[in-house]
């Protein structure tokens, strides 16, 4: 459907209507998916925002945002559909002696009423096409990694007591992975590639002011840069981009609109940033000081 | 280059051609429908410009992270490297063939390990390696000595060695199932068998049945210090690594001595004395100090994210004669500590009459380590099984 199609020099400015600000080289590639009709791998680090990219695209396109959170031990039956069992049994004991034919109990009972989408039979059954996302998939195990591929192939899904379900329209998909697990080659080779690094300091501060738009644009800059600077330092969790906001929201209520003018409070609140013991009593008010004076 | 044309010029398509090649010699994996969708990529208004053609190419083709970082650079070589003539002619011209060696690294872009990627050509016998061994290899100025490793290739040792890690994996595997099969208790009734179930009492859920947890596989990262003072040691452990690693689907291996080098692709070769071979250029630092906690600062940083979870076991093979602080080591072990289920240290010393532990750096480490045994002999290693079973 080209006419659906929104021209590629449009995807990122129509990111940055929703709030999100993505380079070229994403807003290209998904550009791409629609245009070749592949996935999306989006692998990074935890909190580069990933998630936030389908986020995004579903409202860029205006399109439901399906999400489907793998884990460990997730199977096809939690992704793809379920029975209901419970009211199929209601509904066997409700029918036993009301003379009703096995075959109408059956019919009625694996019908639309009793079945419960979950998010990959959702995703194609929609009018409109959704944003599937598949968030951490290297989370899940490897057979449904090869399930997954084939359903990313087909869309179609087939549930024996009803029959075949191809996709109305076929959804955007986006995967997110953050390394915890080798994905196979195949999956790989089927969707286009991004990765995501934590954005450089003009893109977080143009992110800032995207999200907080009463913020002053160069108390933006100086937050952008001071939490570059914490990045660098070797951190046992590294700051992302929601806690860089989180942090500036934080300066923001406490009227704080410099780094150097309230360095207490600068390190106080550092606590938005830096979530664990260590990193905590490694960073030092000397250190705080030193790259509050450097950001600033 | 007009790029609003429907079909592409048998120009462009040669030059397609040409430089998929030169991505798939630098190791990345293409196939025809890749390709297939390249050529409709160019045939779209993203070919007007460079840099569009360039991120999409990229988003195209790149398939992990080396290679998404990689590619910005054969893009450029092949592209816009200009002097070149035609498609196929601009491999070996430009792109190429010295390029592609270059970058060449093993599978899933595991070129990033911390050696030097530098090519060796004065490697004796190391045609069949190919670039791959040499690559990852250590470089000349690193070792003066260049030990080998299959001097020990064949012989009882090895067979028992082998033997040994069969033996280990047949233990786990049989773990694993039985635990698998104990389904008749377990935190959530599974509606799903029950009533598949229930077909045979007539529609009647009496025979409950549970969900319970699969198992992960435990998953076995051997850390194998291969400097100087180990070196008597060293053809043993790696003999006993190479036969974990084609045991275990899920083994890790890992050289030290001043730097970290990931092995386990030479590990993973199904030719018993090529393995070896690989693996001996590659510890060929041996020599030099040992650096133990920048080399566990390395593996946690680089590696351990990927590679550890509640079910790793890291074995470190290491008499623990370190030459860093030992204040970093303890650092990097706690990391490691928090990261893996168990940490075993494998001390050939400690097989000696009257061994204390009293290495520096062995007196930092030791806080955080579960087991620390022997690991002099075969039946020291064998006395590993009882305990990898209890994980």
């Amino acid at each position: 459907m080209p006419s659906e199609r929104i021209p590629r020099e449009r995807i990122a400015a129509r990111l940055a209507e929703t709030g999100y600000v993505a380079d070229r080289e994403l807003a290209t590639a998904l550009w791409m998916m629609d245009y070749l009709k592949r996935p999306l791998l989006i692998e990074g680090e935890a909190g580069v925002g990933k998630t936030e990219v389908a986020k995004a695209l579903a409202l860029v396109h205006g399109a439901e945002l399906i999400r489907m959170q793998c884990y460990e031990g997730l199977d096809a039956n939690s992704a793809l559909y379920e029975w209901n069992y419970q009211r199929q049994l209601i509904a066997i004991k409700a029918r036993e002696g009301s003379g009703e034919s096995p075959e109408s109990i059956e019919s009625r009972i694996f019908s639309e009423d009793y079945l419960l989408e979950r998010p990959l039979l959702a995703a194609i059954r929609r009018e409109k096409p959704p944003v599937l996302l598949i968030d951490e998939v290297d989370r899940a195990d490897e057979e449904f990694e090869a399930f997954l591929l084939e359903l990313l192939s087909d869309f179609q899904i087939t549930i024996p007591e009803f029959g075949t379900v191809s996709a109305l329209t076929i959804p955007r998909v986006v995967l997110t992975s953050n390394g915890t697990r080798e994905l196979s080659d195949a999956l790989r080779r089927r969707c286009l590639y991004h990765y995501l690094d934590f954005p450089d300091v003009d893109r977080e501060a143009a992110i800032l002011r995207a999200r907080q738009p009463g913020i002053d644009a160069s108390f933006a800059l100086q937050v952008a840069r001071m939490v570059a600077g914490l990045r660098k330092e070797e951190l046992r969790k590294t700051p992302g981009i929601a806690e860089t906001l989180d942090w500036a929201a934080t300066l923001a209520g406490l009227g704080v609109n410099d780094l150097m003018a309230e360095p207490e409070i600068v390190h106080a609140t550092l606590l938005a940033l830096l979530k664990t013991h260590e990193d905590r009593t490694r960073v030092t008010p000397e250190v705080t000081a030193r790259l509050a004076g450097r950001a600033a | 280059m007009t790029a609003s044309q429907d079909r592409l010029g048998p120009g462009m398509r040669r030059r397609l051609a040409g430089f998929t090649r030169t991505l798939r010699d630098a190791g990345f994996s293409i196939g025809r429908s890749e390709t297939g969708d390249a050529a409709r990529v160019i045939a779209s208004p993203l070919a007007d410009r460079p840099e569009g053609l360039r991120a999409a190419l990229k988003a195209l083709f790149a398939s992990n992270r080396a290679e998404y970082q990689r590619f910005d650079e054969l893009f450029e070589a092949f592209w816009r490297g200009r002097g070149v003539k035609h498609g196929a002619a601009a491999v070996t011209t430009l792109g190429g063939a010295k390029r592609a060696r270059r970058f060449e690294a093993g599978p899933q872009g595991l070129g990033a390990d911390g050696l030097p990627e530098r090519a060796q050509a004065e490697t004796p016998g190391e045609a069949a390696a190919e670039g791959k061994g040499r690559e990852r290899g250590a470089s000349a100025q690193e070792s003066l000595a260049r030990r080998d490793f299959a001097l020990l290739a064949a012989g009882p040792e090895r067979e028992e060695a082998l033997a040994l890690a069969e033996r280990l994996a047949r233990a786990m595997r049989a773990r694993v199932t039985r635990r698998e099969r104990a389904r008749r208790s377990g935190r959530r009734v599974d509606l799903r068998a029950t009533l598949r179930r229930s077909v045979a009492r007539g529609g009647e859920p009496i025979d409950l049945k549970f969900r319970k947890r699969k198992r992960k596989p435990l998953r076995i990262v051997a850390l194998l210090d291969a400097s100087g003072s180990m070196e008597l040691y060293v053809p043993a452990f790696t003999r006993f690594l190479y036969a974990l690693s084609q045991a275990f689907s899920e083994a890790e291996a890992y050289l030290f001595h001043t730097r970290l080098a990931h092995v386990s692709s030479a590990l993973s070769e199904r030719n018993h004395e090529r393995a070896l071979d690989r693996l001996s250029l590659m510890a060929q630092g041996v020599g030099g100090g040992t650096r133990i906690g920048d080399c566990l600062a390395d593996f946690n940083r680089s590696h351990g994210k990927r590679l550890l979870h509640s079910r790793a076991c890291v074995m470190i093979f290491s008499d623990g004669y370190d030459t860093g602080e030992p204040e970093k080591l303890a650092a990097e072990m706690r990391a490691l500590r928090r990261r893996c289920r168990r940490i075993a240290w494998l001390n050939p010393l400690t097989g000696r009459a009257g061994f204390a532990p009293v290495a520096r750096g062995m007196q930092a480490a030791l806080p955080f380590v579960d087991l620390f045994a022997p690991a002099h002999d075969l039946e020291s290693l064998a006395a590993l099984e009882r305990y990898l079973v209890r994980l």
